[in-house]
């Protein structure tokens, strides 16, 4: 039998040109990370090169034309939303791969999934358009205005809730049957079998799954602008409305010119650099809950 | 918690689930079907889309595609390939694999604003359907490499090895054995672009424009569905109608090639089962 | 100090990036690339709110000159303004009257339009004065009861920065935007109205030929009065309503070829109907 070394020697002069040319055209792939900094940095330059850039944390409040810059609010808004829509998407979507893998059988299962399927294919405008005129005046007649960092968390969670149930379903599906029959063999209930069994093998995967939705729920746009009220403010409840950076982008740069346009690529800056610190975060976890499962 | 509350509650839960996915759609059929029409899929928008068609747009859309595809396709695959056969995992595979997560996750709005200052700024191509283009082929790239890349890895090293001690090169290996082999995770991850891709609004409007006018050359500005539906719900007045309608074709057309793309695995599946 | 990243990138660069890419692209679109098409190309950028209009009115044009093609993109009246200062477009479109610093810009006026307080249909509120709006929307007043309707909570609708609605809005009520303290802001005009017309208690500003329609067609809005005098298409044409604005299109320098032939032309009785087709006044 051939070694994995010897595999991975390369065969030919036809092996080394291949090779050459795709790890060319894969470097060209990652350079686009480095072109879209590279612009982004360059446009916002005349506010970070002239030390401006602590006013984004310092300002008063987000009055481009008057001169303030102040996006911590904005920033907070961004994490709440996404951290909101997280924890409502999670338990559901966990409970529905939970329902399709171990309860569902037949027709249904099969129905239940081409919704799920269906729905991670819907676009963001259409859930915009359906919280904007269903799920706000809902809330506005709880507690005015509606719009609200609540609304924007709702209409998010279940736009990435098929996701978190279709990858979690897909990584239950991968838990070894002869494990769950060896807990069913120990007189493990259903539930005490999900729960003490499956979802803990499943762990990787789902968190993986999560993962995927958070950098989704961040980075929406349409449905945030429609839906979340827009104030620039420190949000004091879940009723209160907010404006995340991506809408504020979205807002205002059609309308931006100079330090204004500037400040809008900052922000974007910034959105990257957030989105980058989570991916780091996200392999940091799954490599310590590989090591913590190996235990 | 019993046994039977737990399961209860999980009958419950997506139960509810159903429940509101059914009142979402349902209010984009009710609200847009009394408008769809084979008239207005090939008529042109109207009064500033609130009557006409969307032949337009319809076309600008599949255009602003298929730019994307072109692109994103032959890198990403080769990117894909690069990475699962022939980097081994060295540090400048892992950087790339990290530059390729963040990219994933980079908001779209991001490469609206990227797409409008390089190609139509820098590069001077302007606000057309090239530009949009580009920015989708930018866009939709992280995510389809890493499907394929996945999906290559996946593949048995035995089909490898049988390959190599066929005396076949390398190269040949991954063509003829591998690539079919990993077909449908290739398959998943072109159904996640074109899904992302097709419903894409803030990164088009910085990029693509707002003419709706039937696109003469790629280098004309055009408005795509989900910008057309955008523009009508919080721009035209009295475009809602047409705003439901025209989300009721968008949706039609992703569903079309979801089960295009689900047949195709599953043909894939019973082929493979048999060898 | 400013620094130009952009110099670092040479121009020889940036023209290859630009060919080849090009390239690229044809030869996998062979098909599509016609590219070449005879005739003379207009731009206009601006305001989205002359934006559908101007795209009526660019079309019936194309109709009567089938080698013209005039590309509308939307933005804002700043931007409309910028674009044709700096020769970005060959027309600009803003929906307001020019300031002073503006001047060098010539204004070429192709609609009126008026904005009007609404609020939801079920407020028994009739009018307020301006001082009544200019205390709801700094926060002094909280709740209807304030100023003689029911006991609900009062949601202030704003518009975000840069829209010259807003503008126009600030600078009739002499306010600053940092004074004024909003529960909702809105891009569009028509997120105003679904946003007012899904919350009792909300007051906003919008366009009077839109919310008129919206009204009319049973949208749960009504307009107030200003100054007593009535909110409508009608006081705005007559010059009675006190808070209206021109749609300009704008130029710079001389014109001339299809630039000056497109302005007569959308000051011309040959659109009347579009200008009323998306609910603003003839000038």
């Amino acid at each position: 039998m051939l070694s994995k070394a010897s595999y991975t020697q390369l065969g030919s002069k036809l092996d080394v040109v291949v090779s050459v040319v795709l790890s060319v055209l894969s470097f060209l792939c990652a350079a686009l990370l480095c072109l879209i900094l590279w612009f982004l940095i360059s446009e916002s330059w005349t506010l970070i090169a002239s030390g401006q850039w602590q006013r984004f944390f310092l300002d008063e409040g987000w009055y481009p034309l008057e001169g303030l810059y102040a996006m911590t609010p904005m920033i907070v808004a961004s994490l709440a939303l996404t951290l909101g829509a997280v924890l409502i998407a999670l338990p559901i979507g966990l409970a529905c791969a939970i329902y399709l893998e171990f309860y569902a059988r037949g027709l249904p299962k099969k129905a239940f999934r081409s919704l799920l399927n269906l729905l991670a294919g819907i676009p963001s405008v259409v859930f915009g358009l359906w919280g904007l005129t269903e799920l706000v005046p809902l809330i506005a007649a709880i507690k005015a205005p509606g719009t609200s960092v609540l609304a924007g968390a709702i209409v998010l969670s279940l736009m990435i809730l098929p996701t978190v149930a279709l990858t979690s379903a897909a990584a239950l599906s991968g838990v070894n049957r002869n494990t769950l029959a060896g807990a069913h063999a120990l007189g493990f209930t259903q539930k005490t079998m999900i729960i003490a069994v499956a979802i803990p093998s499943a762990r990787s995967g789902i968190i993986s799954g999560v993962l995927l939705s958070t950098a989704r729920a961040i980075g929406e746009t349409m449905v945030v602008l429609m839906v979340a009220g827009n104030v620039v403010q420190m949000p004091d409840s879940l009723f209160a409305p907010v404006r995340a950076l991506t809408s504020n982008i979205a807002l205002e740069m059609a309308y931006a010119l100079g330090d204004h346009r500037a400040s809008l690529y900052a922000s974007g800056l910034l959105l990257t650099l957030i989105v980058w610190l989570l991916a780091y975060l996200a392999s940091y976890l799954n490599e310590k809950s590989r090591v913590f499962a190996r235990v | 918690m019993s046994d039977r509350i737990f399961s209860f509650s999980i009958y419950c839960i997506s139960l509810i689930v159903v429940a509101a996915f059914v009142w979402i759609i349902s209010d984009v059929v009710l609200k847009g079907y009394s408008l769809v029409s084979w008239d207005f899929i090939v008529s042109e928008p109207e009064d500033a889309g609130r009557g006409g068609g969307i032949a337009p747009i319809l076309v600008s859309t599949l255009w602003v595609l298929l730019i994307a595809l072109v692109i994103a396709l032959p890198l990403g695959i080769a990117t894909a390939i690069w990475l699962a056969e022939f980097s081994r995992s060295n540090t400048g595979a892992v950087h790339i694999g990290t530059a390729l997560d963040v990219l994933a996750g980079v908001p779209s709005i991001v490469y609206g604003l990227f797409g409008n200052a390089f190609f139509c700024i820098y590069l001077g191509l302007g606000y057309s359907i090239l530009s949009g283009g580009l920015t989708l082929a930018c866009m939709i790239l992280p995510v389809f490499i890493r499907t394929c890349e996945s999906g290559i890895r996946a593949v048995n090293s035995d089909w490898r090895l049988g390959g190599i001690a066929l005396g076949m090169r390398r190269s040949v290996v991954v063509w003829k054995i591998l690539l079919p082999a990993a077909k449908p995770a290739i398959i998943a991850g072109l159904v996640l672009s074109i899904g992302r891709a097709t419903a894409e609004t803030a990164a088009l409007i910085f990029t693509s424009g707002y003419v709706d006018r039937m696109p003469e050359s790629m280098f004309d500005s055009a408005r795509v569905l989900a910008v057309h539906i955008y523009d009508l719900t919080m721009n035209v007045t009295g475009g809602d109608q047409a705003a439901y309608g025209s989300a009721l074709i968008l949706i039609v057309l992703i569903i079309v090639l979801n089960a295009l793309a689900q047949s195709l695995l599953d043909s894939w599946f019973r082929r493979s089962e048999y060898s | 100090m400013r620094v130009s990243f952009r110099n670092l990138l040479s121009q020889a660069s940036r023209k290859f990036l630009t060919k080849s890419l090009t390239l690229t692209v044809s030869i996998g679109l062979s098909v599509f690339s016609n590219i070449s098409i005879a005739g003379e190309r207009l731009t206009l950028t601006g305001s989205s709110t002359v934006a559908p209009l101007a795209l009526e009115m660019a079309k019936r044009y194309e109709k009567n000159h089938p080698d013209v093609r005039i590309n509308v993109q939307t933005g804002g009246s700043s931007r409309g303004i910028n674009d044709a200062r700096v020769g970005l477009s060959d027309i600009g479109m803003v929906s307001r009257g020019l300031k002073d610093s503006e001047k060098d810009l010539t204004p070429h006026v192709i609609a009126l339009d008026g904005i009007g307080i609404i609020v939801h249909s079920s407020n028994t509120v009739t009018q307020l004065t301006r001082d009544q709006i200019v205390d709801i929307y700094t926060g002094n007043i909280k709740n209807w009861r304030q100023v003689g309707g029911d006991d609900v909570e009062i949601t202030v609708v704003n518009k975000a920065e840069g829209r010259s609605t807003l503008e126009l809005f600030l600078h009739f009520f002499k306010l600053k935007n940092s004074q004024i303290k909003p529960q909702v802001v809105i891009g569009d005009n028509q997120q105003g109205i679904k946003t007012v017309s899904g919350n009792p208690g909300a007051i906003g500003y919008v366009s009077i030929g839109t919310a008129e329609f919206e009204h009319n067609r049973g949208t749960a809005i009504k307009l107030l009065p200003m100054d007593g005098e009535q909110a409508s298409v009608v006081g705005v044409a007559s010059g009675d309503y006190p808070l209206s604005r021109p749609l300009n299109l704008v130029t710079k320098g001389e014109l001339n070829g299809v630039t000056a032939d497109f302005i007569k032309f959308v000051q011309s009785d040959a659109v009347s109907d579009l200008i009323e087709n998306q609910f603003f006044v003839a000038p």
